[in-house]
């Protein structure tokens, strides 16, 4: 799959979710291993065309997360490389206890793919919103856990994750029409985040939908004379360390997530700057820890100071003070 | 030459006592895995098809242990059937680090394709397992042996409809209808009519004397002719079968013995087992 303009436009009216199934039907022909299940959400996984032409590969599960999990991991036993998608409170939650056993304690080769995670869905709410699910995935030991940028970068990481042999879990944010990070081809490798832009006094770490705003907002900081680096942690876990070191010359370090600040990218980075001496101050910023009430998705990141004008106030404050 | 199945599932229940006894204080389940020993002596000695030099043979059929409190009970059958020596079963089991701990870890070079103990997974691995089978075009047959108080677990529920609707022929499923779970009796804690409700969903069900191992091997080999959805046997069984004092008797759920009690074990197993019924 070719990123190109017209690409990822497309990708970006698609939405994440969508064309996480557009990327499976376009790669499936190559995965000879490949096999898809889904918690009854065949078409919100954007899995229409997939399925048509590839029914030997997909089983629905129906309404049954935890059972999906752990066929998905006999299968794994056997060779398959399986993804099993559902909304992302319900693959990471419902099925909690059958991914710490199979994908944790066996470390089989099951990719869980969380629809619309964080506040994606916005007025549907607390039930639907996936805002503690990179913490509890993150606190299995060998989760690998990639949250994509933009529809290209879920292309990149749908093809990664096959590739690699492991568990993961490829969390899916935003809305139809998101915004493009990426307009033309890169390299993407899991686990090594992306520096798209260079800056002296401040860094912002961020994942998923937080990139593009984090872009926005250095944007609107460079005019108040501040320069800030943004780095792309796609790959939330194993985090990269090493980039996280080589911002140590910053004044301010920022870590953005559309997530709970509980355990999420902003947790994984203090841990790493907890521990060292020479590191600077760590500002994390995300959902705080509460239910929030549901709005619409510019609503909410507006709320929840998500949005760029919100986190480059933020982060003016923090410096000038 | 065909195996004795009745002396071989015997055998089972004195190695347990063993192991169980070499354990020392350790608290160990033996109730539920008396209870299950003669489904695996038909399991091991006859039905399955595995081979001890090339444990990892995509052909081999695969036994899922859901009840994995319970591992001694397979662990004996592993070891009887070669999978590992005696020796090793006493210098792993419940030892520090060893490769027998109370659950089971999966270990295909010795015998175990599935690491369980928390209840209600092992019927959705094997689900797994069989439509990997069949994808496959392989010939390699699944067997999950789940307990009576598992079926508690939501998930064994999901497992249940999920089995039939794939139409898995290839899977068989025991449940080990002891009677009796954790704090008490299951018609107590959480009464379920299993065989009725298996039924209604679509399985074909079957229901056996669990210590009688020629109306276990019978009825599974019918079980395993059965086309075009999964089999189940109830296997009527008792708790701590084969020693007196630990026929159903809670108390057995998770224990150990003094010596006195594992001398009198010892002696009517060697007698050929006490015949309790539930």
């Amino acid at each position: 799959m070719e990123i190109n303009r017209v690409n990822v436009r497309t990708w970006s009216m698609l939405g994440e979710r969508r064309t996480f199934g557009l990327a499976l039907d376009s790669y499936a022909e190559e995965m000879d291993r490949l096999f898809v299940m889904s918690g009854d959400l065949l078409s919100s996984s954007g899995l229409d065309r997939f399925v048509r032409n590839y029914p030997e590969k997909f089983l629905s599960a129906g309404i049954e997360e935890q059972n999906m999990v752990g066929i998905a991991s006999g299968m794994a036993a056997d060779g398959y490389k399986v993804f099993v998608s559902s909304f992302s409170p319900f693959i990471t939650g419902r099925a909690y206890d059958q991914i710490r056993m199979h994908l944790g304690y066996m470390h089989h080769d099951v990719k869980l793919v969380g629809l619309a995670a964080g506040i994606g869905v916005g007025i549907q709410g607390n039930s639907h919103y996936g805002l503690d699910d990179v913490a509890l995935m993150r606190a299995i030991p060998g989760m690998m856990i990639v949250s994509p940028s933009d529809g290209a970068e879920v292309v990149k990481a749908v093809k990664a994750l096959y590739d690699y042999d492991g568990p993961a879990y490829l969390r899916l944010v935003g809305e139809q029409g998101c915004p493009i990070v990426n307009k033309e081809d890169y390299g993407f490798q899991l686990g090594k985040a992306i520096t798209l832009r260079d800056g002296e006094d401040v860094t912002i770490f961020s994942a998923g939908t937080m990139v593009y705003q984090s872009l926005q907002a250095a944007k609107l900081l460079e005019e108040a004379n501040i320069s800030v680096k943004v780095v792309n942690m796609h790959t939330i876990k194993p985090i990269d360390v090493e980039a996280i070191r080589a911002s140590y010359g910053s004044k301010l370090l920022v870590a953005i997530e559309e997530g709970s600040v509980v355990g999420g990218l902003g947790s994984a980075v203090a841990e790493t700057v907890a521990m060292d001496e020479e590191a600077p101050r760590l500002m994390i910023m995300g959902v705080p820890d509460c239910f929030p009430k549901a709005a619409s998705y510019k609503h909410m990141l507006d709320a929840l100071g998500l949005d760029a004008a919100h986190i480059a106030e933020k982060i003016k404050q923090s410096v000038l003070k | 030459m065909k195996k004795d199945l009745k002396k071989l599932a015997l055998e089972l229940k004195q190695m347990i006592i063993e192991a169980a006894h070499d354990a020392g204080n350790q608290g160990v389940h033996i109730g539920g895995a008396l209870s299950m020993t003669d489904i695996m002596a038909v399991l091991y000695g006859e039905l399955m098809n595995y081979d001890i030099q090339n444990p990892s043979d995509k052909n081999r059929d695969r036994l899922v242990l859901s009840k994995g409190h319970d591992a001694l009970g397979l662990y004996v059958a592993l070891c009887a059937s070669g999978f590992f020596s005696k020796e090793e079963l006493k210098s792993n089991y419940l030892q520090d680090e060893g490769f027998l701990p109370t659950h089971p870890v999966k270990n295909i070079e010795k015998g175990i394709e599935c690491s369980t103990g928390s209840l209600g997974q092992g019927l959705a691995y094997g689900i797994g397992l069989a439509i990997a089978a069949k994808k496959q075009g392989r010939k390699s047959r699944v067997f999950v042996v789940m307990g009576d108080g598992e079926c508690d677990e939501g998930s064994c529920w999901e497992g249940f409809t999920s089995a039939v609707h794939y139409g898995l022929d290839n899977l068989l499923l025991y449940i080990d209808l002891n009677g009796l779970q954790s704090d008490g009796a299951t018609s107590e804690i959480m009464p379920i009519r299993i065989a009725a409700a298996l039924d209604a969903i679509g399985w074909n069900v079957m229901e056996a004397d669990g210590h009688d191992v020629d109306d276990l091997l019978s009825k599974s080999k019918k079980a395993m002719q059965e086309s075009g959805r999964p089999s189940v046997i109830i296997a009527k069984t008792v708790k701590g079968k084969g020693v007196s004092f630990m026929e159903n008797d809670n108390s057995w759920h998770h224990g150990h013995m003094n010596e006195t009690q594992y001398e009198q074990a010892k002696k009517e197993l060697a007698e050929g087992g006490h015949d309790g019924n539930q």
